[in-house]
Order: C-alpha cells, then structure tokens, then sequence
C-alpha cells in the first residue's frame, strides 16, 4: 500500500506548474490528494511524475459575485463550506458539499479537485451539472472553459487534456425565485451515497441530477411532471446498475423515493424563496 | 537508478525535524518511520479508517492521504501533542479513561486527535453531532457507545489544550455550523 516511485514538483507560480506539465505527458497534479493519494497508494495509477499545486496560493481564492460562485482549485471543500456568501448566492453547493465525505478529509480535499477527477459517485461533478457550470483550464497552449455537459467522459473521466490544470470552477447563482435540494442515502452519514439527488425547480423548470446511479453525473429534466410520478419518470431516463453495495432494484427504489422526496423540497424551497423575495 | 530524495523540514508538536525522504513518502510514513513519532497509527492506508488522524494547522487530515514533501512549513500535531505540558492528559484524553472510551487502542490516537479539533470548532456539541464527529473513524473493536459517550464527557470537561486553541487572527479550516 505504497505509491510507485515518482518525481516530485512543487511550482510556486502556475506558468512554472503549467510547464513542468507539459513537459511530461505522465505527470498528474495534486491538489488535495484525497482520491488521487489512494489510487497511487494501491498502484492503480503510478504517473511518473506530481506536480505539487499545494504551493500556489493564488488558486486558494473563492469569489462571489451576482453571476454565482468561482472556486479555485486549491479552496478547500471546509473553506467553500464555511463561507455564507457561497450559501447566500448558489446554496446547492453548500447542501450538498456538507455530504462530501467525513469533515477530515474535507479539510484537505478541494472541490474543484473532486470535479475533475470525474467520480459519477461524488456529490459536486452532478451539482456542477445540474447548474450548468463550467471549469477553467489553463496549459501551454492557453485557456479555455468547460461546460460541465462536456466535462465528464466515463467513469473517473474528464476532457481535460492531459497538459491541462483545472484552476477554478463556477457554479452560477441561484436564479430569484428559485429553490434548491439536496438529499442523498449513505450506510454511514458521509460515506459514498448508495444514491444522492440534487434537484433545481426554477419556474417551470424542474430539473433533478443523480450521484452513484450512473457512469456519469445524469441530469433529468422533470419539468411538468406532476408529484406522485416525479420517482417513475426519473427512473425511466435511468438504469440504476447494482454492485457490492446495494442491489439495482435496491437502488431504482432509491431513486424514486429521493426523487420525489428531493424535488418536492426543491419546489417548497422555490415557493418560499418568492414569498421572501416579494416586495 | 536510485530514487530523488528531498529535504524536508517538518514541524511536529512544536519541534522541527530534518529529513530527507523521497517524495512518494507518506506524511504518516515519515512521522512513524523516520520520526520515531509511533504514537499515529496507520491502519487502511487509504482515507477510510481515520487512524492515521493528524492536525495540520490545528486542522484533522489524514496522515496516510498526504505526502511529507507537502507538510513542508505546516505546523503538524500527533497524538504525542496532546498531553499537557507537565505529562498529564488533556481533557479529551481523560474522558478517554473515564468512559472506556478505548478497549484494543489501535484507533484511539486518530479518535483523540479528531476529537481535540472537533470539540475547538463546537465546544458544546448535541448528541447527534458528537456522533457525527468521530463518524469518519473506524473502531474495529466497535466501541461506538463508549467513545461517542467520551465525546460528550469531553465536552463537559472543557477544551484544555493550549498549544490547539487558535491565536487571534489565525485562520482555521474548520466548518461553521
């Protein structure tokens, strides 16, 4: 249970992270470590080389403003957390970061870590999704954004090149008027959810996205579709596969009673956000 | 070809030691190995079990989930850290005793450690959140009753632990209700 030997990197300005990026088509960048550290551990991954971000505190930053949420790569699930303004402006981050593993490992590991290592079991790649929000990459060759519709490949896959640090993330602002809810079943509160759903209802629209249920974090658009049937409607887009956890049937269960559970919270929350917000 | 190896300063219970170590050695590893510092325990070796629990900063992290190149310049506390100065037990320890908090041992330095920051970010915890406190540690005893009851005798002894309360103006990672 040790990693295979590696070259370590510490940069201390991006451009010098980027670089020794390019320089080695095996490298991989650590963040916070808290997925990456057990795959090297386990030697399912043994890159040649890490290229430490750990030093560069210019990624540590989260900005918010109107349109919503920046996160940079080094901000800590705990700083993300524990910051009101990122509660006020886009809460289903907040909701569903506070389900992110054990408040440990949430000290070390940073959301937009989480994000590109693409886990369809983790809480913040579906919220990213559900949202409609985008990661920033930087390389050699320049910038680019990701909407998170083209972030997630397959399992633990992303389309980040491999040359290509994720610097930040931005989740948009809750819209006025809109609700959000964020519920998922765990053996143990903190664990990986056997199934989560977060839901969005913004007017008309009713959307609710699913951890643990699928390859890839899966959006399903429930807009018009009345109480009662929102579970059956969601399962019918899905295909809940069993494993060593819980058996398929066990989870398509799941699904429809969170689905119900979660979007009805998300249209309450929606109802009192207006009452709130009228003049 | 032989492996790099780095030169690492690490600051541990407030004494800095030198070491030269590769970069693949673990945080945990290095306290135990090259520190003689055996006090953290390494049981899953890959973030579940929580043994391994060290503050960083006054902050719990896994010990096993962290290279000791990248403790560099980090104030990190063990288990050994947390006695008074004159060797008696802190609080957290003492509810230990109290409420046979500890019956193989194994688990109890990351229990010990988790629970020092855990009681610094909510010194009057409910019995629910002293369940969820110590939830991402694992006992293979399964002592859980004992343990969550040591958490709240804990609390009634109040926090204890100098060198751990934070200075004005220092920042934590700790969550806010």
């Amino acid at each position: 249970m040790k990693p295979a030997p590696f070259a370590y990197h510490r940069p201390s300005t991006l451009d010098e992270a980027i670089a020794t990026l390019a320089a080695d088509p095996h490298a991989k960048v650590l963040a916070g470590g808290q997925s990456l550290v057990p795959l090297l551990s386990m030697r399912l991954a043994q890159p040649s080389a890490l290229v430490d971000i750990n030093g560069l505190a210019e990624l540590a930053g989260i900005r918010v403003d109107d349109r919503g949420v920046r996160i940079g790569a080094l901000a800590r699930h705990a700083d993300v957390l524990a910051s009101a303004e990122v509660r006020r402006t886009q809460p289903l981050v907040s909701l569903a970061l506070a389900h992110v593993a054990h408040a440990t490992i949430r000290n070390r590991g940073t959301t937009v870590g989480s994000l590109v290592h693409a886990d369809a079991a983790a809480e913040m790649p579906v919220v990213l999704t559900l949202l409609g929000g985008s990661v920033e990459v930087a390389s050699v060759r320049g910038r680019r954004t990701i909407a998170a519709a083209e972030l997630f490949l397959g399992p633990l896959e992303s389309s980040l090149a491999p040359d290509e640090i994720a610097v930040s993330a931005d989740f948009p602002a809750l819209p006025a008027g809109a609700g959000v809810a964020f519920e998922e079943i765990a053996r143990r509160h903190g664990d990986y959810a056997l199934c989560g759903v977060a839901a969005l209802a913004d007017g008309e629209t009713v959307k609710a996205g699913f951890v643990s249920v699928s390859d890839v974090p899966t959006v399903v658009d429930l807009s018009g579709v009345p109480a009662g049937e929102r579970g059956a409607a969601a399962l019918a887009e899905l295909d809940p596969v069993g494993d060593i956890h819980a058996t398929a049937a066990y989870r398509s269960q799941l699904v429809r009673v969170l689905t119900e559970r979660v979007v009805g919270s998300a249209v309450r929350d929606a109802e009192l956000r207006s009452r709130e917000g009228a003049p | 070809m032989s492996e790099e190896l780095h030169d690492v300063r690490l600051s541990v219970n407030g004494a800095s030691y030198d070491v030269r170590v590769p970069g693949r050695r673990l945080l945990s590893d290095a306290l135990r190995h090259d520190l003689g510092l055996t006090g953290t325990h390494v049981g899953c070796e890959h973030g579940v079990c929580g043994a391994c629990t060290v503050l960083l900063d006054g902050a719990p992290v896994r010990a096993c989930l962290m290279f000791a190149v990248s403790a560099q310049g980090q104030e990190i506390t063990t288990v050994e850290g947390l006695a008074r100065p004159d060797g008696t037990l802190s609080n957290v320890q003492q509810a230990f005793v109290e409420c046979h908090g500890l019956q193989c041992g194994f688990c109890t330095p990351g229990f010990l450690t988790t629970i020092t920051a855990g009681l610094r970010a909510n010194p009057t915890p409910t019995h629910e959140e002293c369940r969820e406190m110590v939830a991402g540690n694992l006992c293979r005893c399964t002592g859980y009753q004992n343990i969550v009851r040591a958490v709240e005798r804990a609390a009634e002894l109040g926090l204890d632990t100098p060198s751990l309360v934070p200075r004005e103006g220092s920042s934590t990672n700790e969550e806010t209700p």
